[in-house]
């Protein structure tokens, strides 16, 4: 075990710094408090693309229902933090609301991971609405009005550190023998089977480890924007995520970090023109993928781009 | 490939670099300038709920350039800053976070719907700016939060749907001397949810009976099932709670059936769009409640409606009128205040007594509510032909 390598050192120096540097620039003033949403929304994105490319990405199963996940991590947390108010009650109420969607996920993965391709797309589809017509008639969640008055814990500390941990847990698992697995799923599911592999429990497993941080992101996204209803989580915003992860590349979590930042400061540049902004982003969509249709970074990461290493050391 | 990347990786550094430093212009006083008084726009120009936005905004763009014509407030003009929320609540914050730390607004108006105000109350108390709707119509955790306090600094200029509720069973029971209804709810809808709750108290207060509740969900088109079913019953009128996009199918189906008890409804019938879903033969004793009605010979009215005629070429609807009113309305506020700062602003709205107005004249409550009248308008063959006024009470 050589936790403290070169690399890992460099990561945690380079990790600290972006958190330093920004936080400098809020006290300073620099970063003024409607930047900061937009850094919120980065954080928050960063997260549901990062957990959605582990599903999509890496483990090759096609969801559209990742809004569904986030939205159980909203709600649950949202009603945690309105009765306890506080940092502890913040904290708890993430961690509720993601292992709440872990168990969302596992319920409903084992029964529709035995489908492939469109099917489980449709099948992740139908998941998610079903979830937002639950929230939309239960009692607790107040129906289609929402919760409103949700108080404000998340800030730009949180929000960076769930960010940071979401992106090197996954990236960790896809290192690790399980993570391997998965990729194997994705090349080849018939070979990976026959060389031993338990798809349905890897498949599941991504499933659950997405679901998770999908929770986290939704429950940081309550948190940071007092309101919630359940038409947020539509469909709408499953393929939000899915653009986020296609942008960057499917297989690529750097490609998913950068895509989320590129797609957030478009959307901010864009709020001038309000006319035609959204023609401008589907227009610059449009343009992105015609040009770099696997995306930004296809499956490479962002150091592949910088160090010439051998091929066999990369994963593909 | 490469070269493709360099391009797009130098986008995204200029982008950065632009959406960093562009109009940080914090070194202007806030308010009342050179340029004008700031007053924010925040509305649903784009996605579902456009529109009920872009109406809203129509009628604040002529209310304030009818101002700004006539010399403007004490002689300076008013400079609306208006932005796209998309629907979007989180979206509506962020912008009302940008209108009010960067654009240095006065005060800010929107969005139009009950969810997106919402989302924007909390900034307009950390930011210390009034924001008024004129169409968030939600009982709840508006105006008032959630342990009854007023929110100091959210203001509206429309009644809630209670009162609405409250108003079409008034009307059933002592306009139409109906004793049975029928209930057929949006049930994805809060706004439907809070105007059956009251209608059904107050109907039932006064010795009506409910005979049966039906539900469906919005984006439905077939409600001959529902239809069936209530056609055996024996009932005086149907109260149809729900927006304008059912309901004119609702009605048509229900008059193909050979329903013919009235129909009753709110706000959300009025459309054109529910006259070209249902037609002109099915919509007759049909009822709702509204916030102006253009039958009104009121001269404000019939000018307001001249006016909006000319400029933008069709009738104005409620949210037309409702815009209109609220971009007057703020305007007065400011001329009330003396001077362009939002606490002042923010008192001579609380304060605000009889202000006249295209849908009506009020004052404002101690909950930051209007006391103002409903009128329910009658449609015959899909025209408005009779509109009676309700007072508060």
């Amino acid at each position: 075990m050589r936790a403290l390598t070169k690399k890992n050192i460099l990561i945690f120096v380079g990790i600290l710094l972006t958190f330093a540097i920004v936080q400098g620039l809020i006290s300073v003033g620099i970063i003024s408090s409607f930047h900061e949403i937009t850094i919120a929304l980065i954080c928050i994105n960063i997260i549901m693309a990062v957990s959605l490319n582990l599903i999509t990405g890496f483990t090759g199963q096609f969801s559209l229902g990742h809004a569904g996940f986030m939205s159980i991590g909203a709600y649950v947390c949202a009603l945690i933090i309105m009765r306890y108010d506080s940092t502890a009650g913040f904290l708890m109420g993430i961690l509720a609301g993601a292992l709440v969607a872990t168990i969302v996920g596992i319920l409903i993965g084992i029964p529709t991971l035995r489908l492939k391709g469109d099917y489980l797309a449709i099948a992740t589809l139908g998941m998610a609405e079903i979830i937002r017509v639950v929230f939309l008639n239960l009692e607790i969640t107040n129906g289609a009005a929402g919760l409103s008055g949700i108080p404000r814990h998340a800030n730009w500390f949180w929000l960076f550190f769930f960010a940071v941990i979401t992106v090197l847990t996954i990236n960790n698992f896809i290192r690790s023998s399980h993570g391997r697995a998965c990729i194997s799923i994705r090349e080849d599911e018939i070979a990976a089977e026959s060389m031993g592999i338990n798809t349905t429990k890897y498949k599941v497993m991504a499933f659950a480890i997405g679901a998770f941080f999908a929770g986290v992101g939704g429950a940081l996204y309550a948190s940071y924007f007092y309101f919630l209803k359940p038409n947020i989580f539509g469909f709408m915003k499953s393929i939000d995520i899915l653009v986020i992860v296609v942008l960057g590349g499917l297989g690529s979590v750097t490609g998913s970090v950068v895509a989320a930042i590129l797609l957030a400061l478009l959307t901010t540049f864009l709020q001038a023109f309000t006319e035609i902004r959204m023609i401008l982003y589907a227009l610059l969509l449009v343009v992105i993928m015609i040009f770099r249709p696997q995306g930004l970074f296809g499956t490479k990461e962002i150091n592949d781009f910088f160090k010439f290493r051998k091929k066999h050391e990369r994963i593909e | 490939m490469k070269k493709v990347l360099l391009v797009l990786l130098t986008l995204v550094f200029a982008v950065g670099l632009m959406t960093g430093c562009g109009g940080n212009d914090t070194d202007e006083p806030a308010g009342a300038d050179a340029a004008g008084i700031k007053i924010g726009v925040n509305y649903e120009l784009s996605g579902d709920l456009a529109s009920y936005g872009e109406a809203s905004v129509d009628g604040i763009k002529m209310a304030f350039d009818e101002i700004n014509a006539a010399g403007g407030i004490n002689g300076t003009p008013i400079v609306p800053v208006i932005v796209d929320n998309r629907s979007d609540p989180a979206e509506a914050t962020s912008l009302a976070t940008r209108l009010m730390t960067k654009e240095d607004v006065v005060a800010c108006l929107g969005p139009a719907t009950s969810g997106s105000f919402m989302a924007t109350i909390p900034v307009a108390m950390a930011n210390k700016i009034p924001i008024i709707s004129a169409s968030a119509t939600a009982d709840e955790g508006v105006t008032v939060d959630k342990n009854g306090n007023v929110n100091e600094y959210v203001f509206r200029l429309c009644f809630n749907d209670s009162f609405q509720g409250v108003t079409m069973a008034n009307f059933a029971t002592n306009n139409l001397g109906a004793k049975k209804a029928v209930i057929i709810q949006d049930k994805s809808s809060d706004y439907a949810a809070g105007l059956a709750k009251n209608f059904k108290e107050t109907f039932t207060a006064a010795g009506g009976e409910i005979v049966a509740e039906e539900g469906y969900v919005a984006k439905d088109k077939d409600f001959n099932a529902i239809l069936t079913n209530i056609k055996g019953k024996e009932f005086d009128v149907i109260f149809l709670p729900g927006y304008y996009s059912e309901a004119g199918l609702v009605i048509k189906q229900a008059r193909a059936l050979g329903i013919t008890a009235p129909v009753l409804g709110a706000d959300g019938f009025d459309s054109p769009v529910l006259l070209q879903l249902a037609g002109a033969e099915a919509l007759n004793n049909v009822y709702f409640s509204n916030h102006y009605s253009s039958l009104d010979q009121d001269p404000l009215v019939q000018n307001f409606i001249t006016a909006f005629n000319e400029k933008y070429g069709r009738d104005p609807n409620a949210f037309n009128a409702l815009g209109y009113d609220l971009g007057k309305f703020i305007a007065d506020a400011v001329k009330r205040a003396g001077s362009a700062n939002p606490e002042a602003i923010k008192d001579a709205l609380a304060g605000t007594e009889n202000f006249v107005g295209v849908t009506g004249s009020f004052s404002m409550g101690a909950d930051h509510n209007p006391i103002k009248s409903a009128v329910v308008i009658g449609l015959k063959d899909g025209v408005q032909s009779t509109s009676v006024k309700v007072e508060p009470k």
